[in-house]
């Protein structure tokens, strides 16, 4: 393509030059500020649809119903429920059911227990006979409200985080590392 | 003058001018300058106009198009399982993914809105003449591959919509004598569509199609460069004589005028009515009437005229011919006269096909609403769109925990077991479902390594390496060993 056959507006309506070429670039700098802000603009819902996994949550353990808390308020002794617990991951989930016990402290307080031994990670039964928890694998015994009363255990039987919510009792199931003397969680 | 700044060696010229230092440090290294002298000192006979927007509106589609795609992959999963849950998720609970999706949705119907005016303007003007054959060819390439993304990506959310428009339009395809059963089935990946369907449709629609797209692009743009613009339609298609004009400024403002019409009008839609996401597809409703996408629906009402043994002609030999008429229009037409008023029969054909289209599309939409029972379903169908679209998002029930679940169902002695294997935990090393974890190994497919017996004397008497991993013997009353075996054996 050969530019020396088309007479341009510019040539001919410029010949000095400057005052034209000096407009054209105010032009260019209006336009480049222009089109920056509207880019600017049209890349907000980009960073916002990329930025999700900081906006919200977007892997969580829910929390959840062990039963309605007045069930659990003439409790004498630890009871054994099982309970669903939903992990969400993204845009899927996954559902399992985890044995827990609901139990009180001292103080009557209502302390919800994971079932699984510190020790080595056994099902801790409750016997009514002893009043206690008896390991079946290397006999570790908890108290009623979890406290280690002896055996190869570290510490006690761990409680799980509660809250209420509607008249219901819910808990947030973790797992925790075993062998170790203090509660640690290890998700 | 920029460019004047420098001469060819990159030596400074003797009229300097005010130029940052930054634009001479990177222009030295790039010669950007040039670039930019190049893409905007194109000479433009007789003008700027209005009329040559088009192009450059494509273009920029085209981009916003490959951007918003890029970030939709962020979350979507091409599979007939998970597809249409992730464009839920997309949907219902990202943040601004009901724009991005809508945005890339509609923008597939702007393309072709805009397509349509791009090539009815070269056409009108006669811009394809004069040495224009191949920038006319890679274009009307262009246009297929454009149509070919708009019918793929079509499919890939996978609810009902989608689902049945493709089944539809492939198996209009098979109506096609010989190779269409086989083309059918290449296309769809099988006999049926399914889950290869996707994955083949997403494959054309991200990597396949987008390629052979930025290399036509590229070069409509260079055939373009090296014929030069055609200008006005009383200018000489292979002499331009008229006074040119630079594409900038003024062209520019004008091409720039209607990217702000495009994003203003479709964000503003995206924004008010976002793009509607039907429930998952179920292949087993015989009921749903399916209906493609506006664009597709002049094609769709021709389909329906060509049946029986005539339908080789409809479906293949009018299509062919119209394709190859307008293929090898420059080729055809070689006379010079462009003025739309001196060429009676390329516009009279011109409005034949538009009118035929337009017909059609309208005759289409005429009869669905005139069928009471098909009026009816595809209101019923509308309202379940807008039911689903009101519901909030559900994860997917992951595979494992569906396995776990099925088992309960199937045998009441596993389900026993499944109880047992999680009352004592096992599942805390072993995994749900034991499917394992870095505390110990999956559980699954145990038994075709280990026999019931061998099980229970496992259990009950651990070896020296599972004690030493943590394992504990297990101490259950006979009952509850054979059911927990029964699970541990029906893990898969």
């Amino acid at each position: 393509m050969s530019k020396g056959r088309f007479r341009t507006h510019d040539a001919q309506a410029s010949p000095s030059g400057p005052p034209l070429e000096s407009r054209r670039s105010f032009l260019g700098v209006l336009l480049g500020l222009g089109s920056f802000f509207v880019g600017a603009l049209l890349s907000v819902p980009l960073i916002r649809f990329a930025l999700f996994p900081l906006i919200r949550r977007t892997t969580e353990l829910k929390s959840s119903s062990v039963g309605e808390l007045s069930e659990f308020w003439s409790l004498t002794e630890p009871v054994m429920r099982t309970i669903q617990i939903e992990q969400v991951d993204g845009w899927r989930k996954a559902i399992s059911e985890k044995a827990i016990y609901v139990t009180k402290n001292s103080q009557g307080q209502l302390r919800v227990l994971t079932s699984i031994c510190p020790h080595l990670g056994c099902t801790v039964p409750w016997s009514k006979e002893r009043n206690q928890f008896v390991c079946p694998c290397h006999g570790a015994t908890y108290a009623a409200d979890g406290t280690r009363v002896s055996g190869p255990s570290l510490r006690g039987m761990d409680a799980l985080e509660t809250s209420v919510q509607d008249g219901q009792l819910l808990v947030r199931f973790q797992y925790f590392r075993q062998l170790v003397p203090d509660k640690e969680v290890i998700g | 003058m920029r460019g004047n700044a420098f001469d060819n060696n990159g030596e400074r010229s003797p009229a300097p001018r005010r130029e940052s230092g930054v634009w001479v440090w990177l222009n030295h290294r790039t010669g950007l300058d040039d670039l930019l002298r190049t893409a905007l000192d194109e000479p433009i006979p007789g003008g700027a106009r209005f009329a040559y927007i088009f192009g450059s509106g494509l273009l920029f589609i085209f981009i916003s198009q490959v951007i918003t795609g890029i970030f939709l992959a962020l979350y979507y999963v091409p599979s007939a399982d998970h597809a249409h849950t992730t464009v839920a998720y997309i949907t219902k609970a990202v943040t601004a993914g009901s724009f991005l999706r809508s945005l890339h949705a509609y923008g597939a119907s702007a393309m072709v809105v805009v397509l349509f005016l791009h090539l009815s303007q070269t056409y009108i003007y006669g811009s394809y003449k004069g040495r224009r054959e191949l920038l006319w060819l890679s274009g009307c390439v262009l246009f297929g591959l454009i149509l070919a993304m708009a019918f793929t990506g079509y499919l890939l959310p996978w609810d009902q919509r989608a689902y049945f428009a493709t089944a539809v339009g492939t198996n209009a395809i098979s109506e096609v004598p010989g190779i269409g059963e086989y083309t059918k089935r290449l296309i769809r990946g099988g006999t049926e569509m399914g889950t290869l369907t996707i994955s083949r449709f997403f494959v054309a629609h991200v990597f396949l199609i987008p390629a052979f797209i930025f290399a036509l692009v590229a070069s409509h743009i260079l055939l373009f460069r090296k014929a030069g613009a055609a200008g006005p339609v009383n200018e000489h298609p292979y002499h331009p004589k008229q006074e040119a004009e630079l594409f900038y400024p003024r062209q520019v403002l004008m091409d720039l005028s209607l990217t702000a019409l495009l994003i203003a009008g479709l964000g503003l839609l995206c924004f008010l009515v976002p793009m509607p996401l039907g429930p998952p597809a179920n292949p087993a409703d015989a009921q749903y009437v399916p209906r493609p996408e506006w664009y597709y629906l002049p094609i769709f009402q021709w389909l329906k005229y060509w049946h029986g043994s005539v339908a080789i002609v409809g479906v293949l030999v009018i299509p062919t011919l119209l394709v190859l008429a307008i293929l090898a229009l420059p080729f055809l037409d070689r006379n010079v006269e462009r003025r739309p008023w001196k060429r009676p029969v390329a516009m009279g054909a011109y409005a034949i096909v538009v009118f035929s289209l337009v017909n059609l599309g309208l005759r289409s939409e005429y009869l669905d609403r005139q069928d009471p029972g098909v009026a009816r379903q595809l209101a019923k169908q509308k309202a379940e769109e807008d039911d689903y679209a009101r519901k909030p998002f559900e994860p997917e029930l992951s595979s494992v925990s569906l396995a776990a679940a099925n088992v309960t169902l199937a045998d009441p002695l596993a389900a026993k077991g499944k109880t047992i294997f999680e009352g004592h935990s096992c599942n805390a090393c072993h995994g749900d479902g034991g499917v394992g974890t870095a505390a110990a190994p999956a559980l699954v497919g145990i038994k075709a390594k280990f026999s019931p017996d061998q099980l229970a004397e496992l259990f009950k008497h651990p070896t020296a390496k599972m004690n030493a991993g943590g394992m504990p013997p297990i101490d259950l009353p006979p009952d509850d060993l054979k059911a927990l075996i029964s699970y541990v054996e029906s893990l898969k």
